[in-house]
């Protein structure tokens, strides 16, 4: 028997960097919000001291901080005609629990969608032809524009510290920044970081080309900050340990680090750890929601009644209860109908190690987000002509760090265990380098999220299906970059080049990337997307959902720049329009 | 003798000698209390002055227990001597001070006097709080009397004999209680110095923890507010020192700190984190300003100590483990990092005489204050079970030795005192 609880103003779905930017910014409006999250109370301070939280074992292999299937997981197919099984270890992907949720453990590097991201289907018609995209690629273009998006861009770049250089300021292009970037309203607020040996030698290489390079934007802070919350962060230590880890010297940007110091002051603002919703409620027209159902640890049942709802988990779990709770139409790949769980994307990664006889590049010194990148083949940056595929990739210069048991540079034939294994490792360890990619992922007919027929979670629901595989336009694209990166690896004096661009089948064992995106997307109307352009339900329209779900399709870099905006996009529309007038923003 | 019995015996003999100037003593806080019945300001403002002066006496310290109702009393302050216990200060006329008249008040704050003509023991500052108006004590009352009340029979007395028997006091009073009367400003001096002064030497009984204590737990006034050592940490020399005070600080960072518990070079924890919550953030920034100017004023050495050599086998040893452990926050230069990593360079907690707060905080880490302007607690990790004790006492010595800072060595048979 569920308890019905006290209600409130807000009851927000998550309190990763969505739910914590949008209670802080309800709270602080005067509303009684409530956060309700999955997973444990998170500390920077207590949860990762650096004399301790750089334990490779205990995050990077045992994945202490995230997701356990157990809780939830997926399952898994590469096409509709497989039957889908399920994910019993994270691999590909690994998605965050408690507290900050996958802004814990990310890297922290913080792009920006480029002017044409936003209207990418039709930049793309318009270059290349009405059949520039293949039949069964989905894409769209987002309901907003770059412009619209900027302040709110800045805003929480911010609140995060981001360390970079400008490449387009107010429209004057920068030396030293990513030329291809929007015309940006204002510089970084901290200045890039410190570039080690490696990165150094890459973007030397690229310069030599003709090409970019940029520093990443980097959530690594390059010096002390304090944000407009009032919050202070600290530098970063190149410790390399930024991937899989919560960051003790409060150098990256984080929610436990950018906005709970700040937030937990808030009297209206109550925060429910280890409490996992498993409903939205909705009331008898199925148009408005009353709330939200959320179990405890302890397994009881409560009611949390509340005017507005935020959906803010991890991206597929946003899907995933959107579909549990019957808001919007469920998509179906063979009638082409219906919308929730429509245009699932990813990222598509690929790798080049190289060798560098004679360097010693001290690979432990990093972070995250330390590193050079370039956009010259990412995008629509480069002319797309005959080449057979749309989008592309950051290359990226991107050693996040010197970690024995994860991290060392592999190349062919060389043995993983052994005296073999010891020998390779010895030789290698200061003269192999990898250089990455970070492919777009477009929207295909066929690469969608719905709910398993077959397996269900502790609390009896199913499970939610993911049906997925990399498609031609992506595996010519990953194909392309990738040659591209391996030449700048050969540039630099790179021997033995040992490049991996993306190939099909896809499969969830290996770790690629957590840029889970899609299936929540926003659009024009009720019949492309689940949500407008404020991220507001075409449904029901006191739910909003926020996170890379709403992407309409994954662009060729990490996608949290554009998630913290959207999530301050809405936090406005929320604050400055529909608490005025609570209904539909946008006009089905 | 052990020191408690010694001192004990040392107070009975001044008591009894002292007995009679003491009585009279009584006698004329009694006179000077006038007779008036009990007349409670309602007024709004009266009540909000009294409640920014209870901020500035931080009374919460001492009369609200943690997780308590607001100074219902409860919390337990250990002293040199034995515990004490705060008293409930809700307008309860059982258990509270609902049924003092204005005069018992103004007794008990002002002379160390309770309602019942026994003595108090200047656990409640009333050595301090003898500088502080008539006027001022009863805008206190009456937001007091603002408060609900709540019943909760305290026995503050908690003390072992002899130090129990309460006329012991009289003779402590008689050898240590100056009663200085109201404060007087000096006409040579600023406002705003004068303002801090009073807030400093009063309300804000500053020197109960930042002042030298004798033998009886009286202030060493000689040595007015160069440090002390308080339930086991520094309260750190507070004078106009570059090499054991707060030299280094302008009048504006003293108060930034006083206003947020973070300046560019410190970061409050320990028992200054609720000074800080309780008191000083709930100021003024002009009030925290004068109280910055008027430490500004007080003197302190001018010339430091010789550091150790940097060859010195302890600094070399020290300087490893800086670079591996600390130097990543603290920075190589010990500058840290403004408003979050407190710097070690210069810092009167790492230039004390007695490192006792340095090494704790090594060993069992420590964890700022978060504030309304400045809301990061950030934490220094525990150290203990990574550094053994001779580790511990080198990067002390390293640290007490470095970029200016001079202070004696560390030894392991310190640190192994502290787990």
């Amino acid at each position: 028997m569920a308890t019905t609880l006290p209600h409130k103003d807000v009851a927000i779905i998550g309190l990763g960097w969505t739910g914590s930017i949008l209670a802080y910014e309800l709270a602080t409006a005067g509303l009684d919000v409530v956060a309700i999250e999955r997973g444990p109370w998170r500390d920077t301070a207590t949860d990762f001291p650096p004399s301790w939280a750089p334990d490779e074992l205990r995050y990077a292999v045992h994945l202490d901080l995230f997701q356990r299937p157990a809780q939830s997981t997926v399952t898994m197919r590469n096409n509709i005609k497989q039957t889908a099984l399920p994910v019993r270890k994270f691999g590909s992907f690994i998605p965050g629990n408690g507290l900050g949720g996958a802004g814990v453990h990310w890297n922290g590097m913080t792009y920006r969608n480029m002017e044409t991201d936003f209207n990418w289907r039709t930049h793309n018609e318009q270059r290349y032809g009405k059949n520039a995209l293949p039949e069964d690629m989905t894409s769209q273009d987002w309901p907003i524009t770059f412009q619209e998006l900027e302040p709110f861009f800045d805003q929480f770049e911010k609140l995060a510290g981001i360390s970079g250089k400008a490449g387009n300021l107010n429209g004057q292009i920068q030396p030293g920044g990513n030329p291809f970037e929007g015309p940006r309203s204002a510089e970084y607020p901290t200045p890039p970081d410190k570039q080690p040996f490696g990165a150094t030698l890459y973007a030397q290489a690229a310069e030599g080309m003709g090409l970019h390079p940029f520093p990443i934007p980097s959530a690594n802070l390059s010096q002390p900050y304090t944000n407009p919350l009032g919050v202070a962060m600290g530098q970063c230590t190149y410790c390399g340990f930024c991937d899989f880890f919560g960051c003790g010297n409060y150098a990256k940007a984080s929610a436990q680090t950018c906005v709970m110091p700040a937030l937990v002051r808030q009297k209206n603002f109550t925060a429910r750890m280890n409490a996992n919703v498993t409903k939205i409620n909705l009331d008898s027209t199925g148009k408005k929601a009353t709330g939200v159902t959320y179990v405890d640890d302890s397994g009881q049942e409560f009611i949390q009644p509340a005017d507005l709802v935020l959906v803010c988990a991890f991206s597929f779990n946003c899907v995933h209860l959107l579909l549990l709770s019957g808001i919007g139409q469920p998509y179906d790949p063979v009638s082409n109908t219906g919308v929730v769980g429509k245009n699932y994307a990813y990222q598509c990664t690929s790798s080049v190690n190289i060798k560098l006889p004679g360097k010693i590049l001290n690979p432990f010194i990093s972070g995250g987000a330390v590193g050079m990148a370039l956009f010259d083949y990412n995008g629509d940056n480069f002319d797309h002509t005959g080449l057979g595929f749309i989008g592309g990739g950051v290359l990226q210069a991107a050693h996040t760090g010197g970690k024995p048991l994860t991290q060392l540079v592999s190349f062919p034939g060389t043995p993983s265990w052994g005296s073999g294994w010891k020998k390779a490792t010895k030789e290698n360890y200061q003269i192999g380098y990898s250089l990455g990619t970070q492919g777009a992922v477009q929207s295909y007919r066929d690469a969608y999220l719905d709910l398993d027929p077959t397996y269900r979670d502790p609390y009896g629901s199913p499970l939610l299906r993911m049906t997925f595989d990399w498609h031609p336009n992506e595996l010519k694209m990953s194909q392309y970059i990738t040659g591209k990166l391996a030449e700048i690896g050969k540039a630099m004096g790179g021997t033995e080049i040992f490049a991996t661009p993306a190939k099909a089948p896809y499969t969830v064992i290996p770790y690629q990337t957590t840029h889970n995106t899609g299936g929540a997307i926003t659009g024009t109307n009720p019949t492309n997307s689940v949500v407008n352009k404020y991220m507001q339900s075409w449904d029901v329209p006191n739910v909003f959902v926020f996170g890379a779900a709403v992407f309409p399709q994954n662009g060729g870099f990490n996608p949290t720049g554009n998630v913290g905006a959207l999530a301050y996009w809405g936090a406005h529309a929320i604050k400055t329009q529909y608490l005025k007038n609570p209904g539909p923003l946008v006009q089905a | 003798m052990n020191r408690p019995a010694l001192i004990g015996a040392a107070v009975i003999a001044a008591a009894l000698i002292a007995g009679g100037v003491a009585a009279s003593r009584n006698a004329r806080a009694q006179d000077e209390a006038p007779t008036a019945q009990t007349e409670i300001s309602t007024d709004p403002q009266t009540i909000a002055a009294g409640k920014y002066l209870v901020a500035a006496g931080d009374c919460v310290a001492c009369h609200t227990a943690p997780g308590g109702a607001p100074f219902a009393g409860g919390t337990v302050i250990l002293t040199p001597f034995g515990k004490l216990v705060g008293p409930n200060l809700t307008p309860d006329r059982a258990t509270g001070i609902g049924d003092w008249t204005d005069d018992q008040f103004v007794r008990a704050v002002k002379y160390g006097i309770g309602h019942n003509g026994a003595h108090l023991y200047p656990g409640l500052p009333y050595v301090y709080f003898n500088e502080v108006p008539r006027a001022d004590i009863l805008k206190i009352r009456a937001y007091l009397a603002t408060l609900p009340p709540v019943n909760n029979q305290i026995v503050s007395n908690q003390l072992p004999f002899p130090f129990d028997i309460r006329f012991l006091m009289a003779g402590w009073n008689l050898l240590y209680f100056p009663d200085h009367g109201d404060f007087r400003p000096d006409p040579s001096q600023s406002a705003e110095w004068n303002r801090g002064a009073f807030l400093v030497e009063g309300l804000g009984h500053c020197a109960a923890c930042h002042t030298p204590k004798n033998f009886f737990g009286a202030d060493r006034t000689h040595r007015e507010f160069t440090g002390y050592i308080v339930d086991g940490n520094n309260a750190p020399a507070l004078v106009n020192s570059t090499s054991n005070g707060l030299g280094t600080w302008s009048a504006g960072d003293i108060a930034t700190y006083l206003k947020t518990g973070h300046n560019a070079y410190a970061d409050a924890s320990g028992a200054m984190s609720s000074v800080i919550i309780h008191s000083t953030s709930n100021l003024t920034l002009a009030d925290d300003h004068a109280i910055a100017v008027y430490l500004k004023s007080l003197p302190g050495p001018q010339s430091a100590p010789q550091p150790i050599a940097a060859t010195d086998p302890a600094m070399v040893a020290g300087s490893h483990i800086y670079a591996d452990e600390c130097s990543a926050c603290h920075m190589t230069g010990g500058t840290g990092e403004p408003g979050i990593i407190p710097a070690l360079k210069q810092s009167p907690v790492v230039n004390a005489a007695k490192p006792v707060t340095l090494a704790h905080v090594v060993l069992n880490g420590g964890r700022s204050v978060g504030t309304q302007d400045a809301p990061t607690a950030s934490a220094m990790p525990a150290f203990d079970g990574i550094l053994n004790d001779q580790d511990v006492a080198d990067v002390l010595t390293y640290v007490r030795n470095s970029w200016g800072n001079a202070a004696p060595a560390v030894t392991a048979d310190q640190v192994s005192k502290l787990h």
